[in-house]
């Protein structure tokens, strides 16, 4: 068994899963990081995925199309966040058009990985949350902005002294 | 892409609508009850129209229906819409888990090395 455990949280719309492979980190690196390994499991069956940009960088951007069976192609883009080889990624993956810009209104996905390795095996721990607005709304939110405007505020005092 | 038959824009909707503790608590309250709003405003430690603007989300999210009965409007959940979320979230793990499982494959017969 591969696939170690999943958790799925309807509260935190939070996906979890462990899987433990019993192959070295690189190689389970590599899946993610070689574009042309990439797109041999990102699809579903019938879907195979052509990855056309695959920047691995803070604030990158990976674009894919999926090919379905009547031949429309379904894309895609991820944002890179972070990432850390071999041992972590995180990134933002949504629906987009031809272009690589995300669909408005589409339900983005954020990803998180971890890899581990021990003795040989690697384990990948990943989280997968829908994002929401929700973070942006509260940024915006009168109380935040005035908070960080007393930060600033602070900073600016502390560094005229 | 993991929830072909919603439209995405509704599932943004319920999702933003779902990521809120307060507005899950008012799901699992109008679940069980049909309360008024006035009467679920006073379970929260929140203004009335705090809460007032939570049942809009949730509402505009289909989450939930309001109702007018004589002077009040009571608000009950709409126990499909919930389901639909589940199942969303259901075919992202089904995603996943078909991803691992290529992976693995991949993996195990050595064309990665």
């Amino acid at each position: 068994m591969t696939l170690t455990s999943v958790d799925t949280d309807y509260d935190s719309l939070t996906v979890t899963l462990i899987a433990d492979f019993d192959n070295p980190i690189d190689q389970v690196w590599e899946l993610w990081s070689d574009p042309r390994k990439l797109e041999r499991w990102w699809g579903p069956p019938g879907y195979p995925a052509t990855v056309e940009k695959h920047a691995l960088t803070p604030g990158g951007e990976v674009t894919y199309f999926m090919t379905a069976p009547a031949g429309d192609q379904l894309w895609g883009r991820w944002r890179v966040a972070s990432v850390d080889p071999p041992t972590s990624l995180q990134f933002t993956d949504a629906c987009a058009g031809s272009d690589g810009t995300p669909l408005e209104g589409s339900p983005a996905s954020e990803i998180s990985i971890r890899l581990l390795e021990l003795e040989g095996r690697t384990r990948m721990e990943m989280r997968v949350t829908f994002e929401t607005r929700e973070d942006m709304e509260r940024i915006v939110d009168q109380g935040t902005v005035e908070g960080w405007k007393q930060g600033v505020r602070q900073m600016d005092g502390l560094l005229a002294t | 892409m993991v929830v072909d038959e919603i439209p995405t824009e509704i599932v943004d909707d319920v999702f933003r609508a779902l990521a809120d503790s307060t507005r899950r608590d008012i799901l699992r309250r109008c679940a069980a009850d049909e309360p008024s709003v006035s009467r679920l405003a006073q379970a929260y430690p929140m203004s009335f129209a705090a809460v007032q603007k939570h049942v809009a989300v949730l509402e505009r999210a289909g989450l939930v229906v309001k109702v007018r009965r004589g002077r009040e409007q009571l608000v009950h959940t709409d126990a499909a819409a919930v389901e639909r979320a589940r199942q969303a979230l259901d075919e992202l793990e089904a995603t996943w888990r078909g991803r691992v499982e290529r992976m693995s494959n991949l993996l195990a017969t050595g064309e990665t090395k």
